[in-house]
Parts: C-alpha cells; structure tokens; sequence
C-alpha cells in the first residue's frame, strides 16, 4: 500500500482514460484476478489433502513446498496485461499469479503442481520450476538468480531487431542479492527493453524487509543507475497498470529499462505450512482491507462498468475456470517413471 | 542421555554449547533466527544468543559466504547456515576460489575457519532445486572438508569438531534425516549425551558387521543400506555396511579393510553417479582391495538427470532400500573369480 488519496468517482474516470483502460479491458483484469485467487484457493485445498491433522510436506496430491501469491493479484495482472505473446515473463519461486496472467494455461500449470504428466514440464519441474515456452515464462526456486537472465533475454531483442520486451519480477528479499545491481547497470548501459517489478510484499520468508534492507525502498536504487523508477501500490492494479504500461511502451519503442516497485502483501504464509507468528494479526488485517479485488469491484462500480450481478457472473465464471482445471489436473496420469530418465540434453 | 530426534537438533546443540564458550562463534543465513534455518539446525539459538549472533543476512550467498570469509580472517568464527545446498551455488567462487584456498595460497597465514551448515537431499517432492546433494562437487575442492552426517550422535560430535578446526568445514544434512516436523524421518530416535563430545573426522563407522558383501553408503543411503542388508540377511546374504561420516578427510583404511575381507563392493551415494563421490570411493577400493576382490565394484547413485519434481520420477532416480538390495544381491550372487 501506497498511501495516496483515493480518487473521486469523476477523478477516477479521468485516471482510467489517461490509462488507456475501457470498461472490457478493466472487466478482463477483474476476471483474472479473480481467475487467479481461486486457482490458489483450490491449488491450497488439494495441497492439504492427506496432510491434516499431521502435516507431511511428502503426503497427499501435492508434495513439496508451494508459495501462494494470494493478495498478490494486482501486481501480476497489471503488470501482464499491457504485455504481447511474443514479450518474456521471468518469474520467481512465487510464480502461479504471473503464469496466469501471462496466459499460461491454468489445466497445464496446476497439472505441473500435481506433478502429472499432462503438466507444463510433463512432472519433471514441479511448483519451484514452472516453464512455458509458448507463453514465454520462465522461472527458478533459487532465488535472485534470474536478474541476468532477464537481462539475457531482453539483450536478444534488442540484438534481433525485435520490438519485444522483458517483465522481470522479483520478491524485495532476493533484490538485496548483488546480480540486481549488476543487472540494472547492464540493463541501463546498453538501454534494454527490460522491466523489473519488484514485488515488495515486506517479508522475506520470515524476516522483516527492514532486517535486511539499508533502505525502505528498492527503486531508489534504479535512480542510481539512471533508470526510471516508480513506487506504487501494489494492492492497486490500475496503479500498477499505469506504471507498468508506461513503462514497456518505452522499452518497446527501444528507450530501455524502468524499475517499478509495487508494495504489497501475501495473504498466506511465505510457504503453505509456514508456522506464521512473524507478523501481528493487526498488521495482516490492516492488509486484508486492502484487498485488491474487492478494490477494483468498488472501482468498476463507481465507473458504472460493472454492477454487483455483472461482477458476480464474471467472479463465478473465473471461479468455474480454475475450479475445473484444478480438478482436470488432478485426474491426469502421473508420467511414467522410465520418462525420469529422458530430457537431459536436447 | 536423553532422546533427540533427528541431526537438527544434534547439530543445534553442538552450536549452543559452542556458543556458550566461544564469543567468537557467531551465525549467519536466512531465515537463521525465526525458522533455525528452515531445517532446524539453528533452532532455538537466536532466543539464547540474540540478533546479534544469529543473524538474518540480506539475501546472496556471495554476499553471506564473502562476509563469512572475511570475518573469519580477523578471528572470527562464522557459521554460516543456508536452508538448501542448491543455494550454494550464488557462492560458489567464495567457497570454491577463497574460502578453500586462501590457507593454502598465503603459506599458511591467514586462515578460514569457516563452518558452512546446509540441508541437501531429497524424496519429499522438493523439486531439484530443493533435492540435490552436490557434496561431491565441494569434496572436489582441495581445502574444504566435507561432513556427512548419517546419525544424531555423529551430527553433534562432528559439528563439534567442525567448531575446532581451523579448516572450512561444510555439513550436508540430509533432509530426511533433520526430525523435523512435516519431514518424513528415516532415521531413528537416539541417545546422545547432553554434554559436549567431538568425534574427529576420517574416521569410518561399521553400522552393521558382515562377510559376503560391503556396502559402503553416506547420510541417509546409510540408514537405507542398513535396512536392506536386514532384508539381505533373510536370504542368508551377510552384508557388511559402512558409514563414510565424513568424505573429507576419508578414512580409505576402515573401507578398504572392509572390502578385503567381503571382497565385494557396492557404493551408495545420493549425489550424482558420475565424477563424483562413487567414483573416487571406488578408486580407493580397488586401489587397496585389488587382490581379495572377487567381482568389480558396483555402484547405486542417481542416474545423472536432475531430481524431477513428479513422486514415480524422483522415486525411480533416488537410491531407496529396494534398489540397494536388489543391487547388493545380484553382486553376491556373481560367482567367485578362479583364483
Ligand atoms: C539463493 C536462495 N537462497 C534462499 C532461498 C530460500 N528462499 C526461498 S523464497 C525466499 C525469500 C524470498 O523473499 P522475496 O524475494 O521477498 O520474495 P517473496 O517470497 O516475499 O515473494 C528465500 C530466502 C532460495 N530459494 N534461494
Ligand atoms: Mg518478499
């Protein structure tokens, strides 16, 4: 959360026009949010199967770790929505949100977590390790160690001539790791059309963004490098939107990369199991009011864009949508075991 | 003597009556003070020594490794612990190129005496990069001593010894070994004295006595060799099981002796099979068991593909009970060499 004054119905139009946003646009947005807070609700339910009461992180339909991005919707969608197919996602150990609001396909990707054989990566990655190459998303577990990649990516653009761009998202915990400050001084120098989102969700696993951070905000640092940086509200997807829209316009049109910091929260642990008791039950309410989807709701409504049955139907559409490719997911075949040993070299 | 479950809390232990004695012993990693490092091997230490000693370093392992490194050249004594061992690899060159080296390249004038503490291994659906072993790779490094724990009782002593050493020492404790919470366990319930005690390194254990075959394992393939040579034995098969402890420094003596009097190898290892741990232990056995050996040395390790996320995948490239037995069967069921 950013504290700003919270628009008037009449401001707020203006905003929405200067955006470039319309009322369809606006709409799609809602519904993948709310596309995405679903498919985590779900993915969270079957992760619990077969581990109450006595949590084992080996038992039930998914094994391993997962990391929800609910309360995290905002950042995602609008920093995805102005994007093209042909545009690179580089995404974190936190990753459902940004695969679907790239576009990644919900079935493939819960798949992927079940660890089936109909997933993206056939089982073999799993929920640390999300790729698709269709929908150009890429990821790692290890965290703070994808900012060259970005770079890497949005540096072959440039070379071929192509008109692309690179959304890079990093947690504010892995941006303290010294690749960022390499790859904002690249990114810079060699004006690429890269943009790196920082997702300041305040914590780090268990530790407090101001345990390890000599200061508040990262973006500063992109100043620094002489690079554009906007903070903005992370709960507030038409914020995000503006900043992130701006901001690829630019690197498409080849006058390089941008730093936007939105600040934000996760609504669940930092892993599913995560014993909690590092965060007050005030601090996590006073974030739940915030709520981005609620939020955008009250927006469309001020507009007149969507009133409570239009929005209903959207919110049930999208529920449906992710309900169904969780449960499709589920049902797929596991993959063969011999496939363990196949697919180390190309 | 009281119970403990699992190395966590042996390693844990060690640190404490450490850090009781040693101002200069001081620990840094994420997620080191609230979660004891994810795995437990700090637990319990930032409520006894404070954020002062039990650090959460800002995120990097060039960062926390580099830092280690360098306060350890002014008599410090860091423990640096980090919750995967894949996590390693973002410092890579600070372990590799200066922590292991800088001893041997100032003649002997400025010392590391850094201890690395990380949880490896996997078969709880991790995904690679949360699975892997890759001890191999840093017992590659000339400099760098490799403790891999297979027990509670060896995980207190040993990082006790670790504390002592003027050496870098780096522990890998399984994950399946921690007894932690939510973590299947595979080992068992111990007895471990409440009172400091170090076992020095090199030094092999026997874990079970046998005579037609050697099975010679690390961490949690011990326990794994351990219970199918119990299966072994109900087809009167009499295997000799061997608990490496620590690859660094590696006591060849007790493997090699093992090996004369068995005559047939198997290594375990949960690392990569190939130009790593299973390899040089081999070497070794041959090297000093050539004669009494009766069939080639034989190897379970894991194929060399990444840990896959998917269970039938990460189960069918992690050496488990049934492939060591059926390994360690067929071997002693090769017929003897004319001789
Ligand atoms: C190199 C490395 N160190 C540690 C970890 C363990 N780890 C996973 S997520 C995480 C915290 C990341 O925090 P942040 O970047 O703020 O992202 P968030 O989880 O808040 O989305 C840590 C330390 C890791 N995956 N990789
Ligand atoms: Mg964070």
């Amino acid at each position: 959360m950013v504290w700003r004054p919270e628009p008037s119905a009449e401001d707020l139009a203006v905003r929405i026009a200067e955006a470039g946003l319309e009322q369809g646009s606006l709409l799609e947005m809602y519904r993948t949010m709310c596309l995405i807070r679903v498919f985590e609700e779900a993915i969270r339910d079957r992760y619990w199967a077969g581990k109450t009461p006595d949590f084992n992180i080996a038992a039930g339909p998914i094994r391993g770790l997962i990391h929800l991005a609910v309360g995290q919707e905002a950042v995602a969608v609008g920093a995805c929505t102005p994007l093209r197919e042909a545009d690179v996602v580089v995404s974190t150990h936190r990753a459902h949100h940004h695969a679907l609001a790239k576009g990644v396909d919900p079935t493939r990707l819960a798949a992927e977590i079940f660890g089936k054989v109909t997933g993206l990566s056939r089982g073999k990655g799993g929920e640390l390790h999300l790729f698709d190459r269709n929908r150009r998303f890429l990821t790692s577990g290890v965290v703070g160690t994808s900012f060259a990649q970005a770079t890497g990516a949005a540096f072959g653009f440039q070379y071929r001539g192509e008109r692309n761009v690179v959304v890079m998202f990093t947690g504010e915990g892995a941006a303290n790791h010294g690749a960022f400050a390499e790859a904002l001084n690249t990114a810079s120098l060699w004006q690429l059309p890269l943009v790196v989102v920082i997702e300041d969700n305040l914590y780090a696993g268990s530790v407090p963004k101001w345990g390890t951070q000599a200061v508040n905000q990262h973006y500063q640092r992109a100043q620094s490098h002489n690079i554009p940086a906007y903070l903005v509200d992370g709960m507030d997807v038409i914020d995000v939107y503006e900043a992130t829209e701006s901001a690829i316009g630019r690197a498409r049109d080849g006058y390089g990369p941008t730093v936007v910091e939105a600040v934000c929260y996760r609504y669940r642990g930092h892993f599913e199991g995560d014993p909690g008791g590092y965060r007050s039950r005030q601090e996590e309410e006073t974030w739940e009011r915030l709520d981005p989807i609620p939020r955008l709701g009250r927006r469309l409504e001020q507009l007149g864009w969507a009133g409570d049955e239009t929005r209903t139907a959207v919110r049930r559409m999208a529920a449906e949508e992710a309900i169904q490719a969780v449960k499709v997911a589920e049902k797929s075949p596991l993959p063969n075991p011999a496939e363990a040993l196949q697919g180390v070299f190309a | 003597m009281r119970t403990l479950r699992g190395i966590a809390p042996a390693v844990s232990e060690a640190l404490d009556q450490e850090m009781a004695n040693n101002p200069e012993v001081f620990v840094l990693g994420d997620d080191v003070s609230h979660w004891g490092a994810r795995f437990g091997f700090t637990g319990g230490l930032q409520e006894k020594y404070g954020r002062g000693r039990v650090i959460d370093a800002p995120a990097g392992g060039q960062n926390v490794l580099g830092l280690a490194a360098g306060a350890a050249t002014t008599g410090l004594r860091p423990v640096v612990a980090l919750i995967s061992g894949d996590f390693l690899g973002t410092g890579f060159d600070q372990i590799y190129d200066h922590i292991a080296t800088v001893n041997y390249l100032s003649g002997g004038q400025v010392r590391m005496p850094v201890t690395i503490v990380v949880a490896v291994g996997g078969g709880y659906g991790g995904g690679a990069q949360l699975s892997q072993m890759r001890y191999g790779l840093f017992a590659h490094a000339p400099g760098v001593k490799v403790v891999v724990p297979s027990t509670a009782y060896d995980a207190k002593g040993l990082t006790t010894t670790a504390l002592a050493d003027p050496n870098p020492v780096i522990i890998f404790g399984h994950r399946l070994l921690t007894g932690q919470p939510g973590v299947p366990f595979e080992g068992e319930d111990e007895d471990v004295p409440e009172d400091p005690y170090s076992i020095p390194f090199g030094l092999a254990a026997v874990r079970r006595e046998g005579s037609d075959v050697t099975i010679v394992a690390t961490a949690a393939t011990v326990r794994r060799s351990v219970r199918a040579a119990a299966h072994l034995a109900e087809y009167d098969i009499s295997a000799e099981v061997v608990d490496v402890r620590t690859l660094v420094p590696l006591d060849t003596d007790t493997i090699v002796a093992s090996a004369r009097k068995t005559g047939r190898v198997l290594v375990v290892d949960e690392d990569y099979q190939s130009f790593g741990t299973t390899g040089e232990l081999t070497f070794r056995i041959q090297a000093g068991a050539f004669d009494r050996l009766t069939a080639p040395v034989r190897r379970v390790a894991v194929p060399d593909v990444p840990i896959p996320y998917s269970e039938p995948l990460e189960q069918a490239v992690i050496p488990n009970v049934e492939r060591i037995f059926d390994e360690a069967r067929s071997l002693a069921g090769v017929s003897a060499r004319a001789s």
